[in-house]
């Protein structure tokens, strides 16, 4: 894939949800700028993705539910709630952080 | 979309949007008036007096890594005058326990407050993974829970501390309170309720400062202030939210956000209209107070990983069997001069039979008075406390092989030598 096509993001995971990605908390990504439709790519796309090529566990309910981030579950975009961003519409941009926080587990 | 500014400095982005009010705010304004709003629950409900020492239950959890937190900072800025100091349970869980223990060793330091671990083993002479060993994993939550509570009155009665903080926030209560609705629990549910269990006469006081703060804020605060917490699954429980309660109360608060806190303001209403002679709870006084949690099932009846009481999945579903079975009872009921004997599934309805008519509220009526464990001495409304009780069917089930040595009569020997039988079997 040519690097103009492709957006470096990173990706992060804490509060439990580390343990479905490999233990692996930071995960560096590059994802296509567009979709299959041609559209440009975003959280929706992203957490599907994750879902699919990233996450090695089977226990894909515990991130995902009926499509959705699984309730509990927070997203931070560049530090800021996704429900101030759009949520799963925000367009993924260069160098964007994007970090997963479970409230559902225990310490 | 242009980024959204502070609603309170007008100066900064927003980086949080408030699940109570939909406030958008930025990092600093945000930790401001989370902590304002905890000062604002202790200072008006009386929580703490000057000279106070306090012992934080702490598991290295967020919540209460950031009651901690929260708790120093406000000591220090508003001058309580408290001594605070942590107090954690060695379920004796390896690989689990131990890791969570270290990093409330690191908030000793970071918080600068003395730490005192108490551990199964001392007080019970089980560890957790023993006692997993011995019954399995399945129920062992109740075990671990109902020795967790009492563990937390031990520890702050070695320390010499009447008063023990925990991390319960605003989605445990309002879990709590949906729990005992659903079971028509009202005596519990005017207890879990209050902030405070316990008065002035008990030995250990409860209280619960975190009780309307929401989850989703305490993680963005430990998030934000870059607290150091520990987050990993219970090994003899992991999943234990899943198809719970939990699950409800966070579905609630995507589709409404404030349903967690209507809740808990529902279930203080509701608490109000329970006739003191049922809750043990007096309206009469400007503090709420209320027996103590000593039973060990106040704050919800699992209690695995945290301080939080986190239910064993399925109890939904075991609720909604419940409800259907009474319902199937009730049609019953009205049977009473029939003295059919049918088979008792337990339930309260299941009394056609009996010489006295059906009271439906007769079990509960009982008030519970507080006294102490004829056993160990602890807090207690039964004779035998919960955790004496568990204690008895456990170390009646060790196998006491050291004893048996010396045993000469055949009997025991033989039962030794099938004994021997089995672990070589098993081995």
């Amino acid at each position: 894939m040519e690097s103009g096509n492709t957006i470096p993001i990173i990706v992060e995971f804490s509060g439990g949800l580390e343990m479905l990605f490999s233990d692996e908390r930071k995960h560096k990504l590059s994802v296509p700028a567009k979709d299959d439709q041609g559209n440009a790519v975003n959280i929706g796309w992203l957490v599907q993705h994750l879902c699919q090529e990233v996450m090695k566990d089977s226990r894909k309910e515990m991130f995902v539910l009926d499509g959705h981030v699984r309730p509990g579950i927070l997203v931070l975009i560049n530090d800021a709630d996704w429900e101030l961003e759009g949520e799963a519409s925000y367009a993924l941009q260069p160098d964007d952080n994007i970090l997963f926080v479970s409230t559902l587990h225990g310490g | 979309m242009a980024p959204a500014l502070c609603a309170i400095c007008r100066t900064s982005r927003a980086l949080i949007i408030r699940p109570k009010n939909h406030q958008k705010l930025c990092k600093s304004c945000f930790i401001a008036i989370f902590e304002a709003e905890i000062h604002h629950t202790i200072t008006t409900t009386s929580l703490f007096s000057p000279g106070d020492r306090i012992a934080i239950g702490a598991s290295g959890g967020k919540d209460s890594t950031v009651l901690a937190s929260v708790l120093k900072t406000l000591n220090e800025r508003y001058n309580y005058g408290l001594e605070l100091v942590l107090l954690s349970i060695d379920e004796g869980i390896k690989g689990y326990r131990d890791d969570s223990l270290e990093t409330v060793k690191r908030n000793a330091v970071q918080y600068d407050m003395p730490l005192k671990i108490v551990g199964y083993d001392e007080l019970y002479g089980w560890t957790m993974d023993q006692v997993v060993e011995a019954i399995g994993k399945k129920g062992n939550c109740t075990y671990c829970g109902v020795f967790r509570r009492q563990a937390l009155d031990r520890g702050a009665k070695m320390l010499g501390i009447n008063h023990v903080v925990t991390g319960h926030n605003a989605d445990d209560v309002a879990e709590t309170i949906l729990m005992n609705l659903l079971r028509g629990d009202l005596p519990r549910l005017a207890r879990s309720t209050s902030i405070v269990t316990g008065d002035a006469n008990s030995e250990v006081r409860r209280s619960k400062p975190l009780k309307y703060a929401y989850e989703k804020e305490i993680v963005l605060y430990a998030h934000h202030k870059k607290l150091d917490y520990f987050t990993t699954e219970c090994l003899y429980s992991p999943e234990a939210f899943r198809g719970s309660a939990r699950s409800l109360i966070k579905n609630l608060e995507r589709v409404r956000p404030s349903a967690i806190l209507d809740v808990v303001r529902s279930g203080e209403d509701m608490a109000k209209l329970v006739p003191e002679v049922v809750s043990g709870v007096s309206h009469c006084k400007s503090q709420k107070v209320s027996l103590s949690s000593a039973d060990g099932e106040d704050e919800g009846a699992g209690g695995c990983g945290s301080v939080n009481g986190r239910n064993s999945g399925g109890e939904m579903a075991d609720m909604e069997k419940k409800l259907r079975q009474d319902e199937e009872a009730s049609s019953r009921e009205v049977d009473i001069s029939a003295s059919i004997p049918l088979s008792a599934n337990s339930q309260k309805h299941d009394r056609i039979g009996e010489s006295k008519p059906p009271q439906k509220m007769g079990k509960k009526l009982v008030r519970q008075t507080l006294g102490t464990c004829k056993k160990c001495g602890y807090m207690s409304s039964q004779d035998i406390c919960k955790a004496c009780t568990l204690l008895e069917g456990l170390n009646r089930n060790r196998p006491k092989i050291e004893i048996e040595v010396d045993v000469e009569d055949e009997e025991s020997s033989t039962l030794r030598r099938r004994m021997e039988g089995i672990a070589l079997g098993a081995g």
